[in-house]
């Protein structure tokens, strides 16, 4: 059978031949002028619904210099908040001078008191006389400082994770984090509550985004099962579009603690990835200050990237992600916050690398400021007119309106009992979004901000003071 | 051809009498700020060399990644058959049902060519980033995958670090004030500019660069890449927006252009015949499909271009974003502190008026040894962005010790410290540039970019190049930055030098011996073009000379 078939084809093109040789011209002219006519509508392009339109020269320069762009910006109004901010003068620790005032504070997020020790800024300083101020090129470019390893190699120790990567900005770490990963085509869980720069870097990755409701894991789940069923459609698709689940450690604005057990058997369940941005819950939820999974009694193995940055709890600048080097491993090319701008100045990376050391030293620290922050939460609970949104464990809290109305009108006046609070000698902001361009507003607030270093009397104080301007104002 | 030769300014042709034409701009019809030139300066600052690539070694060159290719499959072939030990990381056996993290072509690249020569990048350093630094010997135990630290270091010239003002200094006058301010402030912030993160010192950096830059209002942010990535959203948000960006500009620049989620429009680098034509285009045409008139059009350009060292033939520019109506958004990332005679960055270059460029942007982590960004421009800009910047809302604030680093130095440019300290390392920087690539035409090598700009990439082309001049250089104890595929063009790898002010000419003889030596062994003196002799040492460096006899 199959030496016939190699026997047969070589006769069938000679008499292709043959039969070519053969025709008549005018045959052969018509089947050329046919092939022309094929190639030609290979090659031509789609038709046109519409004519194109040719302008003559004049009609063209009328175009140009009828046209009269928008003005680069608009006018800010007057009266926005930020072009007032209150000036600080001097270091923001447990007190704090605003506008020439000492104030009680309240209002920044330095939860462990870091900001402000003699320890760290003397490290700081040893460091600014060894390595000068700035690093003065990225870390593919000897901007890689012995500082910057050491600090990678402590945090991976202390969370417990095989390898840490370091940023020069809290905001860029999660934002740059996200599209080294998740590409176009990907999908992306997001909790509709998560913060502006995971939201940013989702629109960077071009992924699919599908938000689901704000720690609401049955939500997720369903959505989850929605996917599962469209993969089944299409397995081919679903065989390379990765997967993830965005979310936040503590919320930084709404103060509530992600469901992580519930997360980590989803994941397992419906194969996406974790991602967990622990900012505000780094240094605070745990025993020894390792964050959500420690508090759940997690294994970090099971969250694929953990990043957090060291604005907060450690008091500094920058950022860091940590997991397995396998993932975290390719941010060292991919991460474009990492690989395109300049490294932590060295000093700051010697001030978190101290900070680290103070948490490591005393691990009784985390457990005062869950007691501060219980102790605070009770205490706001009470007040007539507010409500408190957040766990009662969380070194961030959101006092609300009781009953809101407006949000312009909610906000003027949480600002104007900001003011007074500060007037009275206690220092707290509300908590400033981009209305316009953020998923999902978080409803008007003051951000209240607990550190370690708050004692009874203070909490007391500033509870009476809280209480009494609210009656005032509301 | 388009980047062979030296490109003329905008592409007029000088008439007869020696004058530029009318339509270049620079003459009439421009504002009174812009001072005439004469033709043969402006040819002169706009001299840019980008010698083509030799055919025989763009031949060989892509013979060199064929071969590098191949062996990778080949390689990889051993591995999967165990015939060679895998070193790189695998993922966790849990984690086997899951989708791949990663694509294979990406991993394949890492894995068979990056990580050959990974020694040449992310060398730690372990002293302060000035003329000299100490480089961490490193060495790999299981071929290249894995580097250790050996404890020993290398005493190296720094040709590598973005220090052009040579602030990069851990003592004297601003290494003390920022010691101060550390003392005064603390090193974090804890909060953001619009919260309680606004601290006395931010102001008066912001009083400082406005000041410097010769605008009405500064906006500053805690790092650079984030003052684009960050910005660049508040000033071309929503639909109807149009951005015509080069298409060498930074990372930084493209992400935060992306997150406009506009229209982005990318133009030829540096050609202002190709700006001009999509310009037009665009507003005769309209958005697409609607053919509603744009909102607004923002043109988006460096002052200096890091890889290519080309400066941005700005007067055209501003000609052109006059004449049409578009805004103009200059990254001076590498141009502030570095060019013009008293350091004000490009616009000084040019002699044009920083307020003509609608939205000045530059960092604090080159010229000024420190960290971060600002923009500068009008009131109402900053006013904006101190309102909507994502970073005013949401980053938290800049480190009160860095900004003290930038104040200082700024002030010592300006000389408001009394001294002429700084207008001698504005000149000690601009004779440094001026020798060091001169020299190195002169020797023989393909040096890309303008003969001012203190940024000298040298072509090595072949990617076993770009290795080897590294690994020699550094053994001959000098810290250069190699830069290849992603980052360049497949066949454009190449060396990057950046000087400083802190460099002296002994210094760089030095270097230039060391590397003319590894250029002949690794026959990278690829110029076909006629030898030019170099200006003499003793012109170049006559204004510093003059300049330190006075002090």
């Amino acid at each position: 059978m199959a030496v016939e078939d190699v026997m047969v084809e070589p006769w069938y093109m000679m008499q292709m031949v043959q039969a070519f040789l053969q025709a008549p011209v005018y045959h052969i002219v018509i089947e050329v002028l046919l092939i022309v006519w094929i190639i030609g509508l290979l090659f031509s392009k789609s038709y046109r619904i519409q004519e194109r339109v040719q302008l003559t020269e004049k009609e063209k320069e009328d175009l140009l210099a009828e046209w009269k762009p928008e003005p680069l910006v608009p006018d800010t109004p007057e009266d926005h908040p930020a072009l007032h901010p209150r000036v600080v003068s001097g270091k923001a620790g447990l007190k704090v001078v605003v506008d020439g005032k000492e104030c009680l504070n309240l209002a920044t997020l330095n939860f462990l008191g870091m900001l402000g020790n003699k320890r760290i800024e003397k490290a700081a300083n040893t460091a600014l006389y060894k390595y000068g101020v700035g690093s003065c090129g990225p870390r593919g470019f000897y901007g890689t400082v012995d500082v910057h390893l050491d600090l990678e190699d402590k945090l991976a120790k202390y969370t417990r994770t095989e390898e840490a990567i370091l940023y020069a900005y809290g905001f860029a770490t999660i934002a740059s984090a996200i599209p080294a990963y998740s590409k176009r085509g990907d999908i992306v869980f997001c909790d509709e509550g998560a913060c502006f720069a995971i939201q940013k870097g989702l629109l960077a990755s071009r992924s699919k985004v599908v938000y689901f409701k704000h720690n609401d894991m049955e939500d997720l789940e369903r959505l989850l099962k929605e996917q599962a069923k469209d993969d089944k459609k299409n397995p081919k698709k679903a065989a390379v579009t990765r997967r993830f689940v965005l979310v936040e450690g503590i919320y930084m604005n709404y103060g509530d603690i992600v469901p992580l057990p519930k997360l980590v058997e989803l994941k397992y369940k419906y194969k996406v990835r974790i991602f967990i941005e622990e900012s505000a819950s780094f240094g605070v939820l745990g025993d020894n200050g390792r964050g959500v999974t420690e508090h759940f009694g997690v294994p970090i193995e099971d969250i694929d990237l953990i990043s957090a940055n060291m604005e907060m709890s450690l008091a500094s600048i920058g950022g860091f992600c940590c997991g397995d080097s396998f993932v975290i491993d390719h941010q060292r090319l991919s991460g474009q916050g990492y690989c395109f701008s300049a490294s932590l100045p060295p000093m700051l990376s010697v001030a978190a690398s101290e900070a680290l050391r103070i948490m490591e030293e005393k691990p009784g620290i985390f457990e005062e400021l869950r007691t501060r922050c219980q102790w605070l939460h009770a205490k706001l609970s009470s007040i007539p007119g507010l409500k408190v949104c957040g766990e009662p464990i969380s070194p961030i809290m959101h006092l609300q309106l009781a009953a809101p109305s407006s949000r312009a009108e909610d906000t003027k006046k949480l600002e104007t009992m900001c003011n007074e609070c500060m007037n009275q000698g206690v220092a707290l902001t509300v908590a400033r979004y981009l209305e316009q361009e953020e998923h999902l507003v978080p409803p008007p607030s003051i951000r209240v901000a607990v550190n370690v270093e708050l004692t009874e009397d203070d909490i007391d104080h500033a509870t009476a003071v809280i209480t009494n301007v609210a009656k005032m104002v509301l | 051809m388009v980047l062979g030769g030296e490109n003329t300014l905008s592409g007029s042709a000088p008439t007869a009498n020696g004058h530029v034409k009318e339509s270049n701009g620079f003459i009439p019809h421009s504002n009174g700020h812009v001072p005439q030139y004469k033709d043969d300066k402006i040819k002169k600052m706009s001299q840019e060399s980008f010698e083509p690539v030799p055919l025989l070694v763009a031949c060989l060159t892509y013979l060199g990644y064929g071969m590098l290719v191949l062996f990778g499959y080949f390689r990889d072939f051993l591995r999967k058959s165990g015939v060679e030990t895998t070193h790189s990381t695998i993922e966790r056996k849990k984690m086997k049902d899951f989708v791949p993290l990663y694509q294979s072509f990406e991993s394949f690249y890492t894995r068979n060519l990056y990580t050959r020569i990974r020694d040449c990048w992310n060398r730690p350093i372990c002293s302060v980033p000035s003329a000299e630094f100490d480089v961490s010997e490193r060495v790999s135990d299981d071929g290249n995958w894995h580097l250790r630290l050996t404890g020993k270091s290398r005493r190296c010239v720094n040709l590598g670090s973005y220090n052009y003002l040579g602030f990069a200094e851990n003592k004297g006058p601003c290494a003390d004030a920022a010691a101060e301010a550390l003392q005064q402030y603390g090193a974090g912030v804890c909060s953001t500019r619009q919260e309680l993160g606004n601290y006395r010192i931010h102001e008066e950096l912001e009083e400082t660069t406005a000041r410097f830059l010769g605008v009405e209002d500064a906006v500053t942010f805690g790092m650079g890449f984030a003052t684009n990535s960050m910005n660049i959203p508040a000033l071309m948000g929503g639909k109807g927006c149009l951005i015509l960006s080069d298409e060498l500009n930074h990372a930084s620049l493209v992400l935060g252009a992306r997150l406009c989620s506009t229209v982005i429009k990318v133009f030829k680098h540096n050609d202002i015949e190709d700006v001009e034509r999509k310009l037009r285009e665009a507003i005769i045409n309209g958005q697409p499909r609607t053919h509603r008139a744009w909102r607004k059009i923002l043109i988006i350009v460096e002052g200096i271009y890091s890889m290519e060292g080309s400066i941005i033939k700005l007067p055209d520019f501003i000609r052109l974003k006059k004449k049409y109506g578009a805004y103009l958004y200059l990254d001076e990332a590498h141009s502030v502190g570095a060019l013009g005679e008293t350091g004000r960055g490009v616009t000084e270059y040019w002699g044009v008026d920083p307020r003509d460029v609608d939205i000045m942007m530059g960092t604090f982590t080159k010229s000024f040894g420190a960290a971060g960004g600002y923009i500068a421009g009008s009131k109402r800009l900053i006013n904006h962005l101190r309102a909507y910047s994502h970073s005013t809302t949401y980053a938290c604030s800049m480190s009160a010790p860095v900004a003290q680093q930038v104040i200082s130095s700024m002030k010592i440019i300006m000389g408001e410290d009394g001294t002429n300290r700084g207008q001698l390392r504005i000149k000690q920087l601009a004779a440094n540039s001026k020798y060091f690539r001169q020299r190195l035409v002169e020797m023989g090598f393909i040096v890309y970019g303008n003969d001012d700009s203190p940024i000298v990439p040298v072509l090595l082309y072949m990617p076993a190049k770009i290795a080897a001049f590294s690994r020699e250089l550094y053994q001959q104890n000098v810290g250069v930055v190699v830069v290849g595929f992603p980052a360049t063009p497949l066949v454009e790898s190449r060396a990057r030098f950046c000087l400083s002010a802190a460099h002296t000419r002994e210094m760089l003889d030095k270097v230039l011996d060391a590397i003319s030596d590894v250029g002949d062994r690794l026959q990278l003196k690829y110029s076909l073009n006629s030898p030019v002799k170099a200006v003499s040492a003793e012109e170049c460096y006559s204004q510093v000379d003059s300049l330190a006899h006075k002090a």
